[in-house]
């Protein structure tokens, strides 16, 4: 690498990005503040609470999305249990919060109130340290992380791959629900976590403080997007998509992909459980529905909507399917089940490339050579001819 | 307590002399009729009397004993001047000689009785009982006795046991018989007892024999010896017969899992999609069913009993037709896209909860469980086998042999291998391709829908049931792979078996975590499990 990082990461860009990015900064970090805190409720452009915390809680969904478009859009992996490595992250930093409480919980006890509750004496050594903000803050690191990168490095050393990969990281995230919906444990049952009242000393419930919620996950948005993009348009990233194409081809001529996917997979896990650590916060509550099976998907589909294989596209997806999620949720929550599996069914026969495709194609420019699309590699006459006559060679043996 | 004066006035003095002495006399005689003796006991105030005298009325036996016992069981004893006189139907008749009393109903005294008074009620009955004519009347009193008989029925069970040609009925009267010797003065007439008791695989056994291995309750050293022999034999069956029955409810899982994963096996080996929404294909099974149900209930009320063998039927169908809807729909459009395909079912999937929510409500539904299939086999102390599993064993290896002889037996079944084998060539040769991309799925879906009759049976039938099975079939899939019927069987048997031995020694949850963490290695170590594509194709 001759080039200069500074150079890399301004080049790694178009102009119309960085612009982008820039407003978007300026929307989060100055008018964010001012339209929360310093204009009256009664202002036309008051922003109120609910929807500080709905905006911030949907870039912790983008964040993850990104980081799932980074393993699923770039390098192949269809992760179905990527709401496991959000939902750890969000329980390493929720019990802290649960520590913040302090004496203020119904028991007034030392421990959490699930604990008391359960009659237990002290802390599991597992829980040793979470009153400390920086252990939390390196739980919230390492706990996904360590899982990813130890499930992975099996997973991929067997060459296991797309579908059976995607059902065994489901099977995952469904164990793991119900490991953590055990009240023996010690990750408070059912309920989770919740009745949070402080961070840092600072009551969690202030405007101030939802404000710098909201503040710091579209730090770490654009932060993920700029190290997302890195990567993409380094040559690691044009390693991934050729594994992602023909991974058999890039291990013949010379490279591992074992460590490349490895790499990726574990820096994904760790961004959704940054991602979840600044989720638990805004919204309250962490408990083991956030592993469900379904619960991971969706993110497949946030991606699939907005489009794989484009970063833009990925937060885009978060965006559109939340917003329609609460706008369902709150005039027609019986039919949001139905809104979001036709959108399923939808997507993937009608928009392969997700909303940012059908942009470009109304726009009839290629979109260049970062947004190699996964779908139209799926159909190109030689790969689909493979794909008939791989499954030829099956029951061959058999 | 409302007694009359004459009946607290002899209590208070006689009773307790009186019971001892009147029941030896009761107890040497062979057939006594009832003694006047012993029913004046039986009228005292004193429930330990009472007992005493309940206990001899049962050991003498005889009609006459029958009559009381039964009298007393149904509250018609009463007392009367110090007298037991039976109250039936507002008639009073003396207990001693039957002969009808010229006193009214309001003034006689009813026998009370308490917990202890039922237990010896109860015990007399049995000793009555243990020579009736019918088995299982027999069975019941000696399985009575076993647990309550004292020495006083030492020599009625011994009479019993010479009698006796049931062999199960002997076995537990020998039990009662060597309880009651376990009590007995000399050592040598408990160390026999002890051993006779060894031969018992009761886990009730176990607890009888156990205080005896204390020298606080057994001064005897051989006779504590033999006890924990007996013990350690006793043990041991106990755990044969348990291991006995959880490799059985690991088969019944097993082919509970076999059911839901054939059809996946069939429709992922045919065309390469991951059917995401197979688990609401079973719900589908199970509503049908619960459909079936609901029409015999209205139109065939005196078949209800049969209205699974109705709705095995229904559920192939009504899951084959959605089966046909979803291919012709979506999956047609994404063959060769395996995660697109995956995607799209889940959508789907999400759609059918959603629909049953709207159409059956949120709530499970109630399944009516057929009487032939409620019950169950006792293996031994314990342990049970239900009916309903062992009906549905056998369900599944009839769906097996359905799907073995579709596969092998039928020209759809060639077509469908074929196709499974070299789609190109097969269509070039003249097989409608896309046709039998249908009627496999079909067929996939169908067997779904014969899972789900099953499940209506032993689970609850709500909308989302079909996303508790969809993990785990998935599982046995992976391990058992595609291509082979073997595969998926001998997969779902061992997951299933694995499962149930791992739920004993560690619990549930843990149990499906260690088998999940099971696959991955099995995985390791054999790459090619069944998804294994050989040669230049297998990147895709």
């Amino acid at each position: 690498m001759r080039t200069p990082l500074t150079i890399r990461l301004f080049a790694s860009m178009p102009r119309a990005g960085w612009v982008a990015l820039i407003f978007f900064a300026l929307f989060a970090w100055v008018w964010m503040p001012i339209a929360h805190l310093a204009l009256p409720p009664e202002h036309a452009l008051h922003v109120s609470s609910y929807w500080v915390s709905l905006l911030g809680k949907i870039l912790c969904y983008m964040v993850v999305a990104v980081a799932m478009d980074l393993i699923w859009g770039y390098a192949g992996i269809l992760s179905l249990g990527h709401g496991l490595f959000f939902a750890l992250g969000g329980y390493a930093f929720g019990m802290y919060l649960m520590r913040q409480i302090g004496r203020d919980g119904a028991y007034g006890a030392e421990l959490p109130d699930f604990m008391v509750f359960l009659d237990w004496k002290e802390l599991p050594w597992y829980w040793w340290g979470s009153d400390s903000f920086l252990w939390a803050l390196f739980l919230v690191v390492a706990v996904p992380g360590l899982l990813a990168w130890v499930f992975g490095f099996f997973a991929f050393r067997s060459r296991i791959k797309g579908v059976y990969f995607a059902i065994i990281t489901q099977a995952l995230t469904y164990a793991a629900m119900l490991l953590f919906f055990r009240n023996e444990t010690g990750f408070g049952g059912n309920n989770g976590f919740t009745d949070f009242k402080r961070i840092l000393g600072y009551g969690i419930t202030t405007p101030e403080m939802r404000v710098v919620l909201f503040g710091l996950s579209a730090a770490l948005l654009v932060g993920v997007l700029l190290l997302g993009r890195y990567l993409v348009t380094s040559r690691f990233g044009r390693v991934l998509a050729a594994i992602r194409d023909a991974e058999s081809r890039v291990m013949f001529i010379g490279y591992n992909p074992l460590h490349y996917k490895l790499f990726i997979w574990t820096l994904s896990a760790v961004l959704c459980g940054l991602a979840g650590a600044l989720y638990v916060p805004q919204v309250g509550i962490i408990n083991p529905s956030e592993m469900s099976p379904a619960n991971s998907i969706e993110i497949a589909v946030w991606v699939a909507v907005g489009g794989r294989g484009t970063l833009v596209g990925a937060v885009l997806g978060a965006g559109l399917v939340n917003l329609a999620k609460s706008w369902f949720t709150v005039s027609f929550p019986e039919y949001w089940p139905f809104f979001l599996g036709f959108l399923f069914i939808a997507v993937t026969l009608l928009l392969p490339k997700g909303v940012v495709g059908l942009w470009a194609q109304r726009r009839s420019r290629r979109t260049g050579q970062d947004s190699v699309s996964a779908a139209s590699a799926a159909r190109s006459p030689e790969t689909a001819v493979a794909g008939q006559i791989s499954k030829s060679t099956r029951g061959a043996t058999a | 307590m409302k007694r009359s004066f004459h009946a607290t006035f002899r209590s208070g003095l006689i009773g307790p002399l009186l019971a001892v002495l009147f029941l030896l006399l009761a107890a040497g005689k062979a057939r006594a009729a009832l003694d006047e003796a012993v029913l004046a006991q039986l009228a005292s105030g004193d429930f330990s009397a009472r007992i005493a005298a309940i206990e001899a009325i049962g050991a003498a036996g005889g009609e006459d004993a029958r009559r009381l016992i039964a009298a007393l069981e149904a509250g018609e004893l009463g007392v009367v001047n110090g007298r037991v006189v039976v109250l039936s139907g507002g008639v009073v008749t003396d207990a001693a000689s039957g002969a009808a009393l010229a006193v009214d109903a309001d003034v006689v005294d009813t026998l009370r009785v308490n917990n202890r008074v039922r237990r010896a009620i109860a015990t007399a009955k049995a000793a009555l009982d243990v020579s009736a004519p019918a088995r299982e009347t027999r069975l019941a009193a000696a399985n009575t006795l076993r647990d309550n008989a004292s020495e006083t029925l030492l020599p009625l069970l011994e009479r019993a046991l010479g009698k006796e040609s049931d062999e199960a009925i002997g076995h537990i009267l020998r039990l009662a018989v060597a309880r009651i010797h376990l009590n007995a003065a000399e050592p040598a007439q408990r160390l026999k007892a002890v051993s006779a008791l060894g031969q018992s695989s009761d886990p009730a056994v176990r607890t009888m024999l156990e205080p005896l291995l204390s020298p606080a309750n057994e001064p005897d050293a051989l006779v504590r010896e033999a006890a924990a022999d007996s013990i350690r034999a006793i043990e041991r069956r106990v755990a044969f017969a348990q291991h006995l029955g959880t490799v059985f409810s690991g088969l019944s899982l097993g082919s509970i899992l076999l059911l839901a994963a054939l059809g996946l096996a069939i429709t992922y080996g045919v065309m390469g999609v991951i059917n995401m929404a197979h688990g609401e294909l079973l719900m589908i099974g199970a509503y049908a069913a619960y459909l079936v149900q609901n029409l015999f209930r209205a139109h065939l009320p005196q078949w209800l009993d049969w209205y699974v063998v109705a709705a095995i039927p229904a559920g192939f169908f009504a899951a084959a037709a959605v089966g046909v809807l979803m291919e012709r729909t979506v999956l047609r459009f994404l063959y060769g896209r395996p995660l697109e395909s995956l995607l799209a079912t889940w959508g789907i999937s999400l759609v059918l909860i959603q629909a049953a929510r709207v159409i059956f409500g949120p709530q499970n539904v109630e399944l009516a469980n057929p009487s032939w299939m409620s019950g169950g086999v006792a293996l031994a102390a314990g342990v049970v086998l239900p009916y309903n599993r062992i009906v549905i064993l056998g369900f599944g290896v009839f769906v097996l042999a359905l799907v073995w002889l579709m596969m092998n037996r039928t020209r759809l079944g060639m077509f469908v291998r074929a196709v499974t084998q070299n789609r190109a060539m097969a269509g070039c040769v003249g097989v409608p391709t896309a046709r039998v991309d249908t009627l496999a799925f079909a067929m996939g879906a169908g067997i779904a829908g014969l899972g789900g009759v099953a499940l209506s049976q032993i689970a609850n039938v709500g909308p989302a049931m079909g996303t508790g099975y969809i993990v785990d079939a998935f599982m046995v899939v992976v391990l058992g792979g595609v291509g082979q019927l073997a595969g998926t069987v001998w997969a779902a048997l061992g997951l299933g078996i694995v499962a149930k031995f791992l739920e004993n020694w560690a619990g549930a949850v843990i149990a499906k975590i260690l088998v999940l963490v099971f696959i991955i290695a099995f995985i390791q170590k054999r790459p090619q499990g069944l998804f294994a594509l050989k040669g230049r194709f297998a990147d895709n």
